[in-house]
């Protein structure tokens, strides 16, 4: 095990802004795109749908 | 389905890689392709995080801030690697002409995009407790930023095009342009003298602990099978949109629409 506790954890031997903000980035960037995906799709559907019914 | 795929086998001789051109039959394999690459990312991620930070030791020289690596190499690996499989499907499609090619080119470059911006932004907090700066003009990085902003004009090129096909084939020849950039990018660390250092694996050989090299490796795993989930993604969404008036979508959309 390489922490004592959670706040050692967080801490990261005193790099935890550059090592959370670099994991931190890669999940806002990962929810950006899901929720990008998943806006494409909707608007695809919805155009379809809009498509099919008329 | 089966009916499809019985038509579509005689139809082209039953070479599965001229079935599978067809937007029709690719788009529920595309489907499964997806569910599946989605699982792994998550399954892969959580056991390459969970070695990297509890069981992968501290760096004797670096500390703890290496463990930004187990993100920046897979991610400036997987911007490579989509730049090259987009000038790959790029060129099928300006010679073969097929449709589905330049769609899986388009589906790619967002992904690359977020995966060059993530390389250069891990590095840059790698490198102000490590080299002492966020930035310097050296060639890997660089090469790695001009990576980004043809990313940036790929995708701009493809949407400035109201003829879809002209913006495929103008978009189609950056793809293939700026693919040289990729082993500049690659041997920069050789070929010039640069502040980055040179790659710590290699095949057949590599300079790092045993259980760092696993960590980071099965974060490689992970970044290919989510870029791989996000593309199938983008793909389906990009024929849905691209084939909405043909039948063969209606009916395979037929439980979607209401």
């Amino acid at each position: 095990m390489n922490w004592e506790s959670w706040s050692a954890f967080w801490d990261m031997g005193g790099r935890g802004f550059f090592v959370w903000g670099s994991y931190g980035a890669l999940l806002i960037a990962v929810i950006a795109e899901l929720v990008s995906l998943r806006q494409a799709r909707k608007s695809a559907l919805q155009a379809l749908q809009e498509d099919h019914d008329s | 389905m089966a009916r499809t795929e019985q038509q579509s086998n005689e139809k082209y001789g039953g070479r599965w890689f001229w079935r599978y051109a067809s937007p029709a039959a690719f788009f529920p394999l595309a489907g499964r392709i997806e569910a599946l690459c989605w699982v792994l990312a998550i399954v892969l991620s959580a056991i390459g995080l969970y070695l990297g930070f509890f069981v992968a030791p501290t760096d004797a020289q670096q500390g703890e801030v290496y463990r930004v690596i187990f993100i920046h190499v897979p991610a400036a690996w997987m911007a490579m690697v989509i730049y090259l499989a987009m000038a790959f499907w790029s060129l099928l499609g300006l010679v073969l002409g097929t449709r589905l090619s330049f769609m899986m080119s388009h589906a790619l470059a967002p992904t690359g995009a977020i995966m060059a911006v993530i390389s250069l932004w891990t590095g840059a907090l790698w490198g102000r407790p490590t080299w002492g700066t966020y930035w310097v003009w050296d060639a890997r990085l660089t090469s790695t930023l001009i990576l980004f902003f043809l990313y940036v004009g790929y995708m701009a090129l493809a949407a400035s095009f109201d003829d879809k096909k002209k913006g495929d084939r103008a978009s189609a020849l950056i793809a293939l342009v700026g693919a040289i950039n990729v082993p500049i990018i690659y041997f920069s660390v050789k070929w010039w003298n640069t502040l980055h250092q040179g790659s710590s694996v290699r095949p057949g050989s590599s300079s790092m602990a045993t259980t760092m090299l696993t960590a980071m490796l099965i974060m490689t795993f992970a970044f290919w099978a989510y870029s791989i989930a996000a593309a199938m993604h983008r793909l389906r969404t990009g024929v849905i949109e691209r084939e909405g008036k043909a039948a063969w979508l209606r009916d395979a959309m037929k439980g979607w629409l209401r």
